[in-house]
């Protein structure tokens, strides 16, 4: 385990495989800062954890990164600099989110939800090839194609909004919070598909106040508290720690 | 029973003008939560646009009336673009405020520039002749008026469900940022509401037009006043609800020019009100007014 540096870990990644690098990041919310001054790495095809309790700011980063929340220091994604880019500009050079609260469209149908999760795709075919998958993996969500996606339960929308993000085909997917809420059997599924996800190449950035299940499928996971990391290792380093624990339950 | 069937037409004629309105209002306020008072204002563009082609000595009716609609949505787009953008992340009483500013301009500019009295237009007077059929005598004008506020509802409802842009604006009365999230331009979302709402405001325009034969400064002030009512009955921010409003607003206030009696004539309009007033009573949201989002399901 390492203490946390202002720098980002030199030694972990070499330059060409960092898709997202954060450096020094501060975010705000209108005049109040909630995330001071973070670092943090996620390497391609690596899923990377963003641990801690309510009110970390790991939701803060998360909107840094898709420029919803304004911020200051450096965002680089695929070597370039994006923190001056809009938020649309964001999603079409590859970043996907699943936001917290899932935010599925209820007053559309799923159908027509998945449609907009692929509004930049411009081949055709490839969505309907796309739609097809995400229907086969959930039948649930096929049975009901045309009904509003209001209707689905927790676990559904939380599906849905996981397919909804990656019908743009990105080539990173931010995860705020996927298991919120859920009953444990679903939260299963939700971090099986995750774990599917993983182990066919897509790169994640997972934030979870579900440390135990996030760490099983992190190969590198960073814990915040009250805007800061306080510390951040590999998985089977972050597990063994006190620090986590004391973190997320508050017991020292 | 033929008087029962021409009034009915009557009142769906009536209710057609306030539809078109109404939705114009109601898909702007559905994305940007903004009631664009300035509607009516856009109706007069219109208007001047067919002044314009009559100086001009142009008086092919098609010229004229595709010339009036983009005129139209010309004008919706560029207050979009001038006075709504800027405002778009301000507080809604901003928005309000702005859209009022907006419109007292554009009268002004009208009364300064063009001129405070009504001027004629001829061009239009064609689209109205009586018809007769099985007995019923009807003005072509209203079935023009009703058979295309049909069409432009088909039209829009397929814009809306059948392509991505349409669907963004549908996600969009629910959640913006999460339409932006998927990378969609807010930029052409807005643009796409204006646009259409102008296009709406276009049509009106048309047959307000060819009904009154003149414009003034004014002249879309009563229109947006009764659409704007249209939307409240039918449940604000619901585009169902501004077609249902607007129908059902153009029938009771037929209704009541029908049944009141001739001594209490003038007095229709605050018959109609009474009326809105009850169905508020009954649903103080609107008929068909959008579920209440009661927060996401966890």
């Amino acid at each position: 385990m390492t203490p946390a540096r202002p720098l980002i870990d030199e030694g972990r990644a070499s330059q060409a495989d960092r898709m997202l690098t954060i450096q020094d990041l501060h975010v705000f919310h209108g005049p109040i800062e909630a995330v001071h001054g973070i670092s943090l790495n996620v390497e391609r095809g690596k899923c990377i954890s963003l641990l801690g309790p309510n009110g970390a700011g790991k939701t803060s980063t998360i909107s840094a990164i898709t420029g919803i929340a304004r911020a200051t220091g450096s965002i680089r994604f695929e070597d370039r600099e994006i923190s001056a880019d809009s938020v649309e500009a964001r999603i079409a050079s590859g970043i996907a989110v699943s936001p917290e609260g899932r935010r599925i469209f209820s007053n559309l149908t799923i159908l027509e939800n998945l449609t907009l999760g692929a509004a930049l795709q411009r081949d055709q075919a490839e969505k309907g090839r796309d739609i097809d998958h995400w229907f086969s993996l959930f039948p649930i969500l096929a049975e009901r194609r045309d009904q509003a996606a209001g209707t689905l339960s927790g676990g559904e929308q939380q599906m849905l909004a996981i397919a909804r993000a990656l019908m743009a085909r990105p080539k990173i997917l931010l995860l705020d919070e996927p298991s919120l809420g859920l009953a444990p059997k679903i939260v299963r599924q939700i971090f099986d598909l995750i774990g599917t996800l993983k182990d066919k190449g897509m790169t994640i950035l997972l934030v979870e106040q579900n440390a135990t299940q996030a760490l099983k499928l992190a190969d590198y996971a960073y814990l915040m508290s009250s805007g800061r990391i306080v510390a951040h290792g590999t998985a089977d380093e972050l597990g063994k720690s006190d620090k986590l624990m004391a973190e997320l339950t508050g017991v020292a | 029973m033929e008087y029962v069937i021409q009034q009915g037409l009557n009142a769906l004629s009536f209710g057609a003008e306030y539809a078109l309105l109404a939705l114009g209002l109601a898909i702007v306020f559905s994305i940007m939560g903004l009631v664009n008072f300035a509607h009516g204002e856009i109706i007069a563009v219109g208007g001047y646009t067919m002044v314009a082609f009559a100086a001009l000595a142009i008086g092919n009716p098609v010229i004229v009336m595709a010339g009036a609609v983009i005129a139209a949505m010309l004008a919706s787009l560029t207050l979009e673009r001038v006075a709504f953008r800027p405002v778009r992340k301000a507080d809604p009483t901003t928005g309000l405020l702005t859209a009022f500013g907006v419109s007292i301009v554009l009268q002004n500019v009208f009364l300064m520039f063009v001129s405070p009295r009504p001027i004629a237009v001829t061009s239009l007077y064609f689209l109205d002749w009586p018809i007769e059929i099985a007995g019923i005598r009807l003005a072509s004008l209203q079935v023009f008026e009703t058979l295309t506020t049909i069409v432009v509802i088909v039209a829009l409802m397929l814009f809306l469900r059948r392509t991505v842009l349409g669907l963004a604006v549908r996600a969009a009365s629910l959640d913006f940022e999460m339409v932006r999230l998927t990378g969609i331009k807010a930029n052409r979302v807005f643009a796409m509401a204006f646009l259409i709402s102008g296009l709406l405001a276009g049509l009106a325009c048309i047959f307000i037009m060819a009904r009154r034969g003149s414009v003034d400064p004014h002249l879309g002030f009563d229109p947006v006043l009764k659409a704007f009512v249209a939307c409240v009955v039918g449940g604000f921010g619901s585009l169902p609800g501004a077609v249902l409003g607007g129908f059902l607003l153009g029938a009771v206030e037929v209704a009541m020019l029908v049944m009141l009696p001739q001594s209490l004539g003038g007095m229709t309009d605050a018959f109609v009100f009474m009326i809105v007033a009850l169905i508020l009573i009954w649903r103080p949201d609107g008929i068909l007014s959008p579920a209440i989002e009661k927060g996401d399901k966890l």
